[in-house]
């Protein structure tokens, strides 16, 4: 028994019997007796870009009604670099309001998320998406997922040129089957000659993450990334990428074997050695990583089993060039840049915080509302930050005070007025749609920034530039493990809490209480909070008083060189 | 629910048998389990040589006498870990040229726990000690009062859980010390296994393995038939005049948040009444009238609750004689034409004139009698008005379960009627009284009403197409039940519509389940309101009338329940349709035809 194979996990049968990723989701749409699909079909729509989701706050109650759950589809864009134009804003808020649950939802990969899509409603919101020439075509599954991209860099003139890289990048790793065209679109079967040159019919052993990163701005937090392109510029020009791989963020409670990992910086190439590069760490991904457990199947666990010398030399192989050695490069923070700033040509941008990259009309806070006034008079383009938030670009110094009366006329101002540790907090969605979460997450923030602030204010800290971040699991979508105050949900009311990230995403914290309650948090960094206050030198982090002052253990060996 | 039949002998058996016999059957059967009970009665009805037309069922393995079951193995998981666990344990029985059943918690048939024998359970704990999601209702079972005895089983429990968490394995732990409760035995200690599962488990599945093989002796199975029996034997004990007081055992709204009707599922017990009934079948209820109408009444009419009044000799406080003895809520002639002299109200005088029959049915059907009373001010005395008001009759249900699924239980689904009219909220009588009893402590007087103009083909072969929208949708659950559990060849297709696919689908994890299993073959909805254009049951016959035609056409019995004023005539218009187009006739030789499936008793109704 010990010697035999371990066998495959469910979704790569799943995935092998798919036909390209048909499977029978097509019956399963048509299928009136349930508002879900075939439980192999909920794999399979990931690939398409939906969850299969339901509320759980009422899963229980339904099942004493005799009901099924309260299913729906969250759906999630493909937007490379997060770059959309007003009119696409625009049919996204449509799409809000007449099949989704009113709201759009800003993610950590800079797509849109909409949620509440019943099943009989989500061609035509597919279609729809198509229309505006977007689409949710592997902005979820065991593929390359949407690629970041830096949407506001310190130097105006580089955005084009990086952009442009995101996209070719997330073009040149789609998969190449026609089962979305045919599944959403009523697209005609074509008959033979289909095949997935990069990822083979079964894709890849799980997700992949990839984004390109601008120094000395780390938002797309690069290090997070199971391959990032870090650009290098001389002059205004981009002269090429160090390349980084083997990121990953999620991780399993109780799980040894499972971890988060900060990428290696394997080495610089030139700007048209991108796609290629791309294509063959995504292969690598693909003929060594875990088809067994999908819970050990990122690539960050193939770097750091057979280290980084063997996954160089693999890559070289099959490339057949070598990789230049890295150029240096130096990263101030993973944060947004609020409020306005000017670009080298003379147009403004524009970074408005939104709590939890949530757009949604609330009383006196009609976000949705006000951002659908902006798209119909703006003339530039909407950029979606990778910290959930949103940049208005492009905008003329003569347009700038219509805006401007909008953002406060519709309560979009809290860039202005929140505190560093609102503005800087990331929340995934968790409960009551995210299948995964064990513990709130977006609908908890609010609260807990709020005692949070309270004891910061209490020692003097209200303008502490702290970095929070709350996942509902340990599957890290907002990224918690960078964070210098990471919660991560283990149960209802209650996190571990992780301590000593460096708010420049190149060092993960680490667990510092296990499974305590609101409480129990509040009281663990009690102390914390009184030492940074008293004896923090100056310029210093949170995360990085913690780590000098012994709270947590100094992380030499997950240091990454900057 | 125990299996045992009534342990005091109902009076109709000392009746039947005499004193000493019934007290021999009652020491006889004492303790048996369903199975061998089964095998009796087949047994005496082949003594009595004269068993019914019934066709006779072998069943196989038929544990007689010694018990030559397989193990059963169920598993609650959230991540799949005890799946995995519970399917090694399964491997390891099989390949020992041993039998085992699987199965996932929420597969597992929890009334057939009292025949279990042997049995593993591997349970995962989530949370704060809660049951996985697919272990929930298994374990409410058990945990509850409603879990049979269990004398003749031997079990095993695996927990699994994260000892990170206070209640650590809590569902394994209480599974375990429950079974003991009811009277079963271990098979082996229960063992806690922490996120690194692997060593506890393995140990303990093989220690499982091994004790189970001790019981698990392969033999050849004795084979017994079972004939089932037919027809009651002897007149019920609780009859309309006499009803029986049935426990609720369940209310449930089934219908979700947002709904735009409360419907009911009620589950009452009929433990020891000796009541049985046939799908098809309704349960008469007694209602009482909501205690708020009564309240209405009092006032309006300014009389005394407690004043005591005589009717036909009997002497009660009006209070009493308004809430549970007379009709409050339903109009008829004589009392309206009281009531008319009584106000001097010419409007109520004329719409009883001769000749005004439609505004009379108007009257009828949209008011109540406090309505009335409302609007055609009277003086009534106390004694006048109880002598005036007919007497409160029982409203029947369909009964919405098969005794061979639930046992002796019946259940009902009830749209409570509540609707505010005239500024004032009105309730139905019986539906509001049922929707207002409480599980564990109410009960209902309840008896049976026969009806045998809406029964399944004696011949399970039979193809059967069942139409029953709303909640005429009640005695089809009943006939899906009766199918399934007597094994009937025949296909079942359902037809059921509602206003809201999300909120209103009737049972539609029950309908998801059978389909599964393949009870139920075929299940057409139609959910008029999730649409701009409203589409009913109707429009699905005419949209698959060629199947429709075919399974008529090849034998198909034929069930229409629920509305009668609108629905069942659309229904008919649409099958008119379907086999003019389809059988290629004449309208009226469709409805002739049609007539001719009635006559045959193939095209049943049962509508209201």
């Amino acid at each position: 028994m010990s010697h035999q194979p371990k066998p495959l996990s469910e979704v790569e049968h799943i995935k092998t019997q798919s036909r390209l990723l048909r499977g029978s989701l097509a019956e399963s749409l048509e299928d009136p007796v349930t508002g879900g699909l075939a439980t192999p079909d909920t794999s399979l729509i990931k690939f398409h870009g939906s969850y299969q989701q339901d509320d759980r706050d009422l899963r229980e109650e339904r099942r004493q009604q005799k009901l099924e759950p309260d299913y729906s589809f969250m759906l999630r864009t493909r937007l490379p670099g997060g770059v959309c134009t007003p009119a696409q804003w625009l049919a996204m808020d449509a799409l809000a309001r007449e099949h989704a649950n009113h709201t759009l939802r800003i993610t950590t990969r800079q797509a849109f998320q909409l949620h509440g899509i019943i099943k009989d409603d989500l061609r035509p919101t597919i279609a729809r998406i198509n229309e505006a020439m977007m689409d949710t075509l592997a902005a979820c599954g065991d593929v390359n997922r949407n690629v970041l991209c830096n949407p506001n860099p310190v130097d105006s003139r580089v955005h084009e040129t990086v952009y442009q890289w995101a996209v070719r990048l997330s073009e040149h790793l789609l998969p190449k089957t026609r089962a979305y065209y045919e599944i959403w679109l009523g697209k005609e079967k074509v008959a033979g000659g289909e095949d997935e040159p990069i990822y083979g019919p079964t894709y890849l052993p799980r997700k992949f993450k990839a984004a390109v990163a601008v120094p000395p701005l780390n938002d797309v937090d690069v290090f997070a990334q199971d391959l990032g392109f870090i650009a290098i510029i001389e002059g205004d020009a981009l002269v090429g990428f160090n390349v980084s791989v083997g990121g990953g963020m999620g991780a399993t409670h109780g799980d040894a074997a499972t971890y988060p990992r900060l990428a290696d910086v394997v080495g610089f190439i030139s700007p048209e050695q991108t796609l290629a590069v791309a294509e063959e760490v995504v292969k690598i991904h693909r003929d060594f990583g875990d088809r067994t457990n999908r819970k050990h199947a990122r690539l960050k666990y193939v770097l750091e089993e057979r280290g980084v010398p063997w996954f160089t030399a693999e890559l070289e192989k099959r490339l057949g060039f070598a990789l230049q050695p890295a150029r240096p490069f130096a990263f101030e923070h993973n944060g947004d840049r609020f409020g306005w700033t000017e670009g080298h040509d003379g147009q403004w941008h524009l970074t408005l915080h939104l709590d939890s990259g949530r757009v949604a009309d609330r009383p006196g806070a009609t976000h949705l509302t006000g951002l659908r006034e902006i798209a119909r008079i703006h003339t530039g383009d909407f950029r979606l930050t990778a910290n959930q938030n949103l940049v208005i670009a492009g905008v003329t110094p003569e347009a700038r005070e219509a805006i401007d009366a909008r953002v406060t006329a519709h309560a979009l101002d809290s860039f202005r007025s929140a505190s560093p540790v609102r503005r800087n907090a990331l929340a995934c969605v968790a409960l009551p749609t995210c299948g995964l979460a064990m513990a709130e997450a977006e609908r908890y923030l609010p609260a807990f920034v709020g005692r949070m602030e309270d004891r910061l204010r209490a020692h003097g800290l209200q303008d502490a530039n702290l970095l929070l971040r709350i996942t509902g699991c340990p599957n890290g979508c907002a990224r918690p493990y960078l964070a210098e105050v990471g919660l991560v949900g283990k149960a209802p009311g209650r996190y571990n809490l992780h301590l000593g990230g460096d708010a420049r995403g190149q060092r993960l914290n680490r667990l510092y209480r296990e499974n305590i309650d609101e409480d129990a948090i509040l009281a663990a960094l009690e102390p914390l909070f009184e030492g940074y206050a008293r004896e923090r030198q100056p310029g210093e982090g949170f995360g990085d008083f913690v780590v000098r002052a012994g709270h947590v253990p100094s992380p030499s060996a997950q240091a990454r060189p900057s | 629910m125990s299996a045992s039949p009534a342990a005091q002998a109902p009076p109709f058996i000392n009746a039947l048998l005499g004193e000493d016999k019934s007290a021999l059957l009652l020491k006889l059967v004492e303790g048996l389990d369903t199975s061998a009970l089964h095998w009796l009665s087949g047994y005496t009805a082949g003594l009595a040589g004269r068993a019914p037309q019934a066709t006779v069922i072998p069943v196989t393995p038929a544990p007689v006498a010694a018990p030559a079951v397989p193990l059963t193995i169920i598993y609650g998981t959230q991540t799949g870990n005890s799946r995995l666990l519970a399917e090694r344990l399964k491997h390891q029985v099989e390949s020992a040229g041993l039998a085992a059943r699987l199965f996932r918690a929420s597969d597992y048939p929890v009334r057939a726990l009292a025949k279990e024998t042997l049995l593993c359970v591997v349970i995962s704990t989530q949370g704060d000690g809660d049951p996985p999601d697919d272990a929930r209702g298994f374990c409410e079972f058990i945990l509850g009062k409603r879990a049979p005895r269990m004398e003749g089983l031997r079990y095993a429990v695996l927990g699994l859980g994260d000892s990170s968490y206070p209640r650590f394995c809590e569902v394994g732990r209480l599974l375990d010390a429950r079974f003991a409760e009811l009277g079963a035995s271990r098979l082996l200690e229960r063992a806690d296994c922490d996120v690194d599962f692997e060593p506890v488990a393995t140990g303990w599945l093989d220690q499982a393995f091994t004790l189970a093989r001790e019981v698990l002796t392969p033999r050849a199975a004795e084979t017994a038939t079972v004939v089932p029996l037919r027809e009651p034997h002897a007149a019920p004990a609780f009859t309309k005049e006499a009803p029986y007081t049935a426990e609720v055992l369940l209310n449930q709204r089934i219908t979700a948040r947002g709904a735009l009707k409360d419907v009911r599922h009620l589950e009452l017990s009929l433990a020891g009444s000796g009541l049985e009934y046939a799908p098809g079948d309704a349960l008469g209820v007694w209602p009482h009238n909501p205690p708020e109408l009564v309240a209405s009444f009092l006032s309006e009419l300014r009389l005394d609750g407690e004043a005591p009044v005589t009717r036909e000799g009997r002497t009660l406080p009006l209070v009493r004689w308004l809430s549970d003895a007379l009709e409050i809520t339903r109009l008829n002639r004589p009392f309206l034409e009281r009531h008319a002299r009584l106000s001097g109200s010419s409007a109520l005088r004329e719409v009883l004139e001769p000749g005004r029959a439609e505004a009379f049915r108007a009257l009828l059907a949209g008011h109540q009698v406090i309505d009335v009373l409302r609007a055609h001010k009277a003086t009534w005395d106390a004694t006048e008005l109880v002598q005036a008001l007919r007497r409160l009759t029982p409203r029947l249900y369909s009964i919405a379960s098969s005794s061979k699924r639930v046992g002796e239980e019946a259940h009902l689904t009830v749209a409570v009627v509540d609707y505010t009219a005239f500024d004032l909220r009105h309730f139905g009588a019986a539906s509001y009284h049922l929707a207002t009893r409480a599980a564990g402590t109410d009960a209902v007087r309840v008896f049976i009403e026969p009806n045998e103009r809406f029964r399944l083909p004696e011949d399970g072969d039979k193809d059967v197409l069942m139409i029953g929208p709303g909640t005429g949708v009640a005695p089809f659950r009943a006939f899906v039940q009766e199918r399934a559990e007597t094994g009937a060849k025949g296909r079942n297709w359902l037809f059921f519509g509602e206003q809201h696919f999300r909120t209103q689908f009737l049972y539609q994890t029950e309908w998801q389940e059978a389909l599964k299993k393949q009870t139920l073959h075929r299940l057409s909805l139609a959910f008029s309101r999730d649409r701009a254009q409203k589409v009913y049951v109707q429009h699905r016959l005419r949209e698959s009338g060629r199947d429709v035609y075919e399974w008529l056409e090849g034998g198909a019995h034929l069930y229409v329940c629920g509305d009668a004023q609108r629905m069942a005539p659309d229904v008919h218009e649409a099958l008119v349709d379907v086999v003019s187009t389809h059988g290629g006739t004449s309208r009226e030789d469709a409805h002739a035809w049609l007539e001719s499936l009635r006559e045959q008793r193939r095209y049943l109704r049962d509508v209201y």
